[in-house]
């Protein structure tokens, strides 16, 4: 190892490395409490003082994907014995499972229109984004510029005439009008990362297939796609996580059978007054994928959230 | 013929090139691989854009749609400038980009100074910080009103425990005073890392040989960190600042579930405020100039901005 005299010296780096794990407990900790007030009961979950520690229960994840009816004591004593472990945590609330929630639709929604909208949105990015970098454009950047400025408008402001023309193509409330606008929304994203994707790759590789008798076709199938999969991969979960979070939209545009999970969880309640814990594992159940994908991303975050102006 | 960007586009490829090869030629291909995608953008944006111009100048109502629609020329315009909830709102709005830059800059640089020191297990405590900005901020948002909560949230919980206040007497998010601040905080909460990971790009871009440099030259640290890590980070920084004013211009998800605007108006912001006058008094001709105008100030701003970005950027 080689040392330099702009080296931090070993007391810096102590003293830095200190400061950022505080910082990063210290940021954790709401993401924490929320995976924390999902297991707990109820009761726990408002007690004064905030409770770090406390008995573990599965009741808000239960809470979470049943619907329930309170019943009187007297009743439920008579019933047969509850047979399997969510019966039993319903029970020892004094109610019985009266069906299943709403919560996995609205998730299964999530996932349709995210996978949906991420697939649709990647097929018509890349080969936008190989024209792009590829042939000669006139006007491209101009082309490019608008394509990125339709990320300027507040999302409300273009719901309205949306919201219209929707109505008047029956795409209100469906999965095909939310993929599709949710493709609309994530192109200007796609078409950029891609295309400094694409530019990295040399274009010999694609002259000499050519050259070797491939059609311009082949060669970007053949060559393009294969050396560009990891930037193809890495936008496409920029895509799946922005429309997996996305809530103007979902919540102006779908009410019932699109409605995806972002509008669907603030509105769980239970039985007088918000069921945090409910809340709270809905929530985890939705936030902890995104953590994975965060994880699998870190290489090419900054490229991400920067519409590919900074790369590393 | 008509004459499109995309006409063009085919035409000027080289056609040597395309005589080349069997099968498709280029300019087919250009054609068939940009013509989807301009033609869906133009479908879900432009197309609704220019709808909503047209609407502006008209007093249309969507829950009313067998009224006649009559043509106000700039009226709406006029009623919304010289309309002082607007400005309250603006106001809001101000308040809101201008204290989440400050702090997210402060902060955000802070840690990329720190996180560039290279100790060991920096890579690990980055992720960790990253966390928050990744995550659906309706749904953090909501959960934020309950870390928020009078006496039982966290917040203040943590608050009157190095305050010495009594958790109960204080409400983040009822409180007419406190609620800009608390849409502030869990905004900064959100997006700090953001600007972290900007800076954190400047400062590894800086060349190791300058500082070395300047060691030569016995500069002390103080005076390297202002002449050569600020001016170095500056366009990055100035990157930061763009991404984070147009998002939160936009600012719609995190801040409804959190206050809902309220209490009364502070926390309107403009988004907030266009959501209401579209789909809740459904005054869409009215609403139609809002966007417009929202939409022409983001864009103006922008414009201006990018202009000093790059004055930054050649010197």
């Amino acid at each position: 190892m080689s040392f330099s005299v702009t080296d931090p010296t070993p007391r810096t780096k102590w003293f830095a490395g200190l400061a950022v794990a505080l910082y990063a407990l210290i940021t954790l900790m709401p993401l924490l409490w929320i995976i924390a007030t999902g297991f707990k009961s109820p009761a726990d979950s408002i007690a004064y003082p905030p409770k770090m520690v406390f008995q573990p229960t599965l009741e808000g994840y239960v809470n979470l994907f049943t619907t329930r009816t309170r019943i009187k004591e007297a009743d439920l004593a008579n019933l047969p014995p509850a047979d399997t472990w969510y019966d039993r945590i319903v029970r020892e609330q004094g109610q019985i499972i009266a069906g299943p929630s709403r919560y996995g639709e609205r998730f299964m929604n999530s996932v349709i229109i995210g996978f949906g909208s991420t697939a649709l949105c990647m097929i018509l990015g890349t080969a936008a984004a190989y024209a792009f970098s590829r042939f000669r454009v006139p006007l491209k950047d101009d082309l490019l510029f608008f394509i990125l400025s339709t990320r300027m408008m507040p999302p409300i402001a273009v719901a309205i005439p949306i919201f219209l023309m929707f109505r008047n193509l029956g795409l209100n409330d469906t999965h095909i009008g939310m993929i599709l606008l949710y493709t609309a929304v994530n192109l200007s994203l796609s078409v950029w990362l891609l295309k400094g994707f694409i530019d990295e790759i040399p274009v010999e590789y694609e002259e000499a297939a050519l050259i070797d008798g491939y059609t311009r076709f082949q060669a970007f199938c053949k060559v393009v796609l294969p050396q560009a999969a990891t930037g193809i991969a890495s936008t496409a979960i920029f895509c799946l996580i922005f429309a997996w979070n996305e809530y103007a939209f979902a919540v102006l545009l779908t009410s019932g059978t699109a409605q995806t999970a972002p509008p669907f969880i603030p509105t769980i309640i239970g039985v007088g007054g918000k069921d945090w814990p409910a809340v709270a594992a809905g929530a985890t159940i939705f936030l902890v994928p995104v953590m994975v994908f965060t994880i699998l991303l870190r290489k090419h975050l900054l490229r991400g959230i920067t519409f590919g102006a900074v790369r590393k | 013929m008509t004459f499109t960007p995309i006409d063009k586009a085919a035409r000027a490829t080289p056609p040597a090139m395309a005589r080349r090869i069997r099968g498709l030629s280029d300019r087919t291909i250009a054609w068939i691989f940009v013509a989807p995608s301009i033609f869906l953008l133009l479908a879900v944006n432009i197309f609704p854009l220019i709808w909503t111009i047209r609407l502006s100048f008209t007093n249309f109502r969507v829950n009313r749609p067998n009224n006649d629609v009559e043509w106000v020329g700039l009226r709406n315009y006029q009623r919304i400038l010289t309309d002082e909830g607007t400005w309250a709102t603006m106001q809001a709005t101000a308040h809101f980009l201008i204290w989440t830059i400050v702090l997210q800059v402060l902060i955000g640089f802070a840690l990329a100074f720190l996180i560039n020191k290279k100790f060991r297990g920096n890579d690990l405590w980055t992720t960790i910080i990253v966390f928050p900005m990744m995550l659906s901020p309706a749904v953090v948002g909501n959960f934020w009103t309950f870390l928020y909560q009078p006496q039982i949230g966290l917040f203040n919980y943590v608050v009157a425990f190095f305050t010495g206040a009594d958790p109960a007497s204080f409400s983040m998010i009822g409180d007419v005073m406190l609620a800009p601040w608390a849409i502030v905080i869990a905004d900064t909460w959100m997006w700090t890392p953001f600007v972290m990971l900007i800076c954190l790009a400047g400062l590894r871009s800086i060349p190791n040989s300058i500082y070395e440099a300047a060691e030569c030259d016995r500069a002390s640290k103080w005076r390297q960190f202002w002449t050569i890590t600020i001016p170095m980070v500056l366009p990055f920084l100035m990157l930061a600042v763009l991404f984070r004013g147009i998002e939160n211009f936009k600012m719609f998800d995190l801040v409804v579930q959190l206050t809902g605007g309220g209490p009364g108006n502070t926390t309107t912001l403009t988004s907030i405020d266009l959501k209401r006058e579209a789909f809740e008094k459904w005054r869409t001709g009215y609403s139609s100039a809002y966007a417009v105008i929202l939409f022409v100030t983001v864009f103006g701003l922008a414009s201006i901005y990018v202009k000093a970005l790059n004055k930054v950027k050649e010197r």
